[in-house]
């Protein structure tokens, strides 16, 4: 008889729950629970300014609630809710990561004046090109359910990279999936083209989990318990089938670093940051990444480490082929939401490589590395969407010369950023590639880091070229006009701005921070 | 705060109130000149404070930037150092005193923002070769790049864009590549000293001491951002592109300051920190080396255009400097150093010359002018004056650095002298050859001769008029006579400058020697 149906049946204890760690993730999901009864019950016309005020109130609540905690937090983390979430200094830092980011994404949703009405459609469910359609084109209204939506994400986000067993990490993937799929298609102007964003991210998404999913099921074929602690038990001294705990790891991985859009499992990446409605994009390209490799990060540091020989050279091979695809590819690209995804996977290539690392630098150094690139990406989306033509954003390249003429405290703006992507020194782009190649070098990997130096330099070309358009070149005479951003999309790229140079000259106390712990480990 | 801070600080605020000056401007030329004069005099105080037989490294500051990586903001001189911030202290007033004779400012940019960003970049070449803190550095090298690319790019040619790329590309990457170096450095000191440093001194020490292998590898990184930046034979091939496309005021701070960063690194960085990798791998930089003396020389003399044929000749003499470095003994090297200083004197004139003389005919092809010496005899002399430095006439600086390189350079390495030699020879040919072609001879080209009647017309009494030329006036003889003096004066009597080097030179290559 199966053991597990042998014993005998007990009383079922409700597992303790340290709500004062949790409180930020539930604040969270409480607050888009609430947004979606205000959805429900308040008037059209009121829906708006009670959904921004219940987002920003309820992020920046949860982030009071994560100070408060982390003052006085155990060093050594927690384990709570029957141990599948670990509440520990990464995950901490993710969160408070995941939040002010998030208040930056939220700042760009919530402005409607750049796009009059904001960049959200009226109504998603009208097909496109049809006579409701092209009425709704000048409609002002839009679908505030965005709201609640980014508020699940973000919370799915925050679960994610506390998750401490398989099963939770892939409910926290759907949590956070599913509303993102949603919001790629609400895009106000090109609706075809955002729809099919949301429909190529929800298949594709779809078939990631599934792999997720698959993998998870062989792992706990093989260690008998999804939680990472007991993989990491099984794997360290067992004569069970290895192809069981390598096929399992592939197929988990594959889920993730679909997630974090690592080549070659990218090609999503484009196509649905070029659809998405942009501070959607701004959104998924800062947050998911952040929760992406918070995930990666976790389940190689906790449940895998001590087989780390055999699944590190495919790692290599992943990062290799993700920065090569991002910086050339790249340099193909003549839209620049599309140039910014290539950009963004040849990111995931470097910060692969600090996750790589499993060591307390390489830990430290991708947390800070996804910080910074989160809220640089964001401002380069920020200022993506200023740059307007009469038929929405104008994001060809061709449109972008001669920028610098016309408002050269924008063109300033994303020259900087520009540079930071490319990782020039005294910005946060150069700190963040600094602590995790050097990471990777102190552990040796040092062909990589070379590899990785010398994509850099091939990636920072395509950077260079819309500085040169923006520059050096003549503006068309019908080139798009540069949107007086309104007060939120001011705030939002501003944050963005200021951390990118605070992280270049004092990176010291978010170092600090970054590398205050590790992973809680015991299951 | 020491005088060398001054001098890294001044020029940076004199950008930013250029920068807020920039719709007038006379007003914001006379200011960016005001800031240089002033940092011109400030060297005085730094050259008199500078004690040659004292420390290793003087002036020193130290602030704790980034206490996670042992990363401070700390700056020092030694005696090569000091030639360098005094050579581009001097060559800012100058290039700015003549901005008016050799450059056009493009249509719709200002010439407050041209200025502003040479001041930004003055600021910031000190600050590197004033660095003693190799993140810093690192930091400082790449930085530097932003004000050239966009002086480059904003304010050259018709090419310019193209060469304002290539430029940083190359530069940046070379960076890149030494940035992997000083991280493979820093992580010795950690694992040597159980907490990780950037300290110059500290890494010296840990690092020379590696084995040769590790040595080797590290040594590589530095040696190509180096080899890029200076550059040697074959990693050169943006420098003609952007000292053909950059305004005339550039072109001399880039060749003649900007540039020297990269034979700077061999001393301060290379030689001292991978003393067994560099005498092991001296060869080959020797052979680059030579091989970029004849290869820049040959080219030089196919060259139809001023500006790439100044290109070819610093190519040329940088070659000679690689050379010095690595023959390691004290008169080579101590000749090196002072190349650096002579060839941004002489080199920065030749530039400059041949900038007014483009100019001024409209042309920079050197078959639109001929005859030009009758028309302007001024700056056919401070053309010739130029032309011999470079060519290290006896009685000009340059003889004196070429001289004591080749016989310290054949005293170890007779073979590569020998083949150097030809390149003095060579350079006699194309300096003599260029003058002759512009300067000598009847009045002819399109740049001084009216445009001639086409094909099939009768010639017309008035085409092949000689068109006119302006002579050199006062301000522009004033703003040259500084490099004219130091080039002869320093022909004749170059001990301060050698002595203010030697303790340097020596201190640089003990450890090499040893080996």
């Amino acid at each position: 008889m199966n053991p597990f149906l042998a014993q005998q049946v007990q009383t079922v204890d409700a597992p303790g729950i340290d709500w004062g760690a949790i409180l930020p993730m539930v604040i969270v999901f409480g607050a888009a629970c609430v947004g979606v009864l205000i959805e429900a019950f308040v008037p059209k016309h009121q829906r708006w300014s009670g959904q921004v005020v219940l987002t920003l109130g309820s992020i920046a609540a949860a982030g009071i609630a994560l100070g408060a905690y982390v003052s006085g937090r155990p060093s050594h983390g927690v384990l709570t809710m029957a141990g599948t979430l670990s509440i520990d200094t990464p995950a901490l830092f993710l969160w408070g990561t995941l939040l002010a980011l998030s208040v930056a994404a939220v700042l760009m949703i919530a402005d409607r004046s750049v796009e009059p009405g904001g960049s959200f459609v009226a109504q998603a469910g009208i097909a496109p090109g049809t006579v409701q359609d092209r009425a709704q084109v000048q409609s002002t209204g839009m679908q505030t359910e965005v709201f609640p939506l980014a508020l699940f994400a973000l919370g799915g986000m925050m679960a994610f990279t506390a998750a401490n067993d398989l099963l939770t990490m892939f409910i926290a993937l759907e949590v956070l999936s599913l509303p993102l799929y949603l919001m790629c298609g609400l895009a106000r102007r090109r609706r075809l083209l955002s729809q099919e964003a949301a429909v190529k991210y929800f298949l594709l998404g779809a078939f990631a989990s599934a792999f997720f999913l698959y993998g998870l099921a062989m792992l706990y074929g093989y260690a008998g318990s999804v939680k990472l602690a007991d993989i990491a038990t099984a794997a360290a001294g067992t004569d069970r089938s290895d192809t069981l705990l390598f096929a399992g790891l592939g197929l988990l991985m594959v889920g993730l670093l679909f997630k974090g859009s690592v080549g070659p499992f990218h090609t999503w990446t484009p196509d649905v940051y070029q659809g998405a409605p942009t501070p959607v994009t701004a959104f998924m390209a800062a947050c998911t990444k952040v929760a992406a490799f918070g995930g990666i990060l976790r389940v190689l540091t906790v449940a895998f480490e001590a087989t780390s020989w055999e699944w590190r050279g495919v790692m290599w091979a992943v990062a290799i082929i993700s920065m090569a695809v991002g910086a050339v590819l790249g340099l193909t690209q003549t839209d620049l939401k599309r140039m910014i995804a290539y950009s963004s996977i040849a990111h995931a290539g470097f910060l692969l490589i600090g996750t790589m690392a499993l060591t307390d630098e390489g830990l430290s150094g991708t947390l800070f590395y996804l910080l910074a690139y989160g809220f640089t990406t964001l401002a380069v989306f920020g200022v993506i969407s200023l740059v307007r033509d009469s038929s929405g954003e104008a994001t060809h390249l061709s449109a972008w010369a001669g920028l610098a003429k016309r408002s050269p405290l924008l063109a300033g703006v994303f020259t900087f950023l520009l540079l930071a992507l490319a990782g020039i020194p005294l910005t946060s782009g150069f700190v963040g590639k600094f602590v995790v190649f050097s990471a990777a070098l102190s552990d040796g990997m040092a062909p990589l880091v070379v590899i990785a130096l010398v994509f850099s330099a091939v990636a920072a070309f395509f950077y260079l070229r819309v500085v040169v358009l923006m520059y050096f070149s003549e503006p068309a005479s019908d080139g798009p006009t540069v949107s007086v951003p309104g007060a939120f999309t001011t705030a939002s790229i501003a944050l963005g701005v200021i951390v990118t140079l605070l992280l270049g000259l004092l990176p010291t106390f978010a170092l600090d921070w970054a590398g205050a712990g590790g992973f809680a480990l015991g299951g | 705060m020491t005088w060398l801070l001054a001098l890294i600080l001044l020029p940076l605020l004199g950008a930013v109130a250029v920068a807020f000056l920039r719709r007038d401007d006379r007003l914001a030329t006379m200011t960016a000149f005001a800031v240089s004069i002033v940092e011109l005099v400030l060297i005085l105080p730094l050259w008199l404070s500078y004690d040659p037989g004292g420390e290793r490294l003087q002036q020193v500051s130290s602030l704790e930037w980034i206490p996670a990586f042992g990363v401070h903001i700390s700056f020092g001189i030694d005696g090569i150092a000091l030639l360098m911030i005094a050579v581009i202290a001097l060559l800012v007033p100058v290039v700015i005193a003549l901005l008016r004779s050799t450059d056009k400012i493009p249509e719709g940019k200002d010439v407050g923002g041209l200025l502003s960003l040479i001041l930004v970049q003055q600021s910031l070449t000190i600050a590197v070769f004033a660095a003693t803190d190799v993140f810093l550095f690192y930091v400082l090298f790449e930085i530097m790049l932003i004000p050239m690319y966009f002086l480059i790019g904003g304010y050259g040619g018709p090419r310019r864009q193209y060469a304002a790329v290539k430029f940083f590309l190359y530069s940046f990457l070379g960076g890149l590549i030494m940035l992997a170096s000083a991280i493979g450095a820093y992580s010795l000191a950690a694992d040597e000293l159980g907490e990780g440093t950037f300290d110059w001194a500290t890494l010296v020490e840990v690092v020379s001491e590696a084995p040769l292998e590790t040595q080797i590898w590290l040594f590589l990184g530095f040696f190509l951002a180096f080899a890029i930046k200076a550059p040697l034979v074959p990693f050169h091939t943006w420098l003609p592109d952007a000292a053909s496309q950059a305004p005339v005021a550039v072109t001399v701070l880039l060749v003649g300051v900007l540039d020297k960063v990269g034979t700077f690194g061999f001393l301060r960085y290379s030689l001292p920190m991978t003393p067994d990798a560099s005498a092991e791998l001296a060869p080959v930089v020797l052979v680059l080396a030579v091989v970029g003396v004849i290869y820049g020389s040959m080219l030089a003399a196919g060259q139809t255009d001023m500006r790439r044929f100044v290109a070819y000749v610093s190519i040329a003499h940088f070659g000679f400097i690689a050379l010095g470095i690595f023959a390691f003994t004290q008169q080579a090297v101590a000749g090196s150093a002072t190349y650096m200083l002579n060839h941004s004197l002489a080199t920065g004139m030749l530039i400059l010359v041949l900038g007014i003389v483009a100019a001024r005919g409209g042309h920079t092809r050197i078959d639109a002018f001929g005859g030009m010496a009758k028309v302007t005899p001024v700056l056919a002399a401070m053309l010739l004056i130029a032309g011999l430095s470079a060519l290290s006439l006896p009685g000009t600086n340059s003889f004196i650095s070429e001289f004591l390189v080749l016989l310290g350079a054949f005293d170890t390495r007779p073979a590569y002298a020998v083949v150097a030699t030809v390149g003095m020879v060579l350079a006699a040919a194309y300096v003599l050859w260029l003058y002759q072609r512009i300067m000598t001879g009847p009045v002819r080209g399109d740049a001084m001769l009216a445009a001639a009647p086409g094909p099939g017309t009768a010639a017309a009494p008035e085409a092949g008029a000689r068109k006119t030329i302006r002579d050199l006036g006062g301000r522009e003889i004033a703003a040259l006579a500084p490099l004219v003096v130091l080039i002869i004066g320093l022909g004749f009597y170059p001990k301060p400058v050698l002595d203010t080097v030697n303790p340097s030179v020596e201190q640089t290559i003990t450890a090499v020697q040893e080996r």
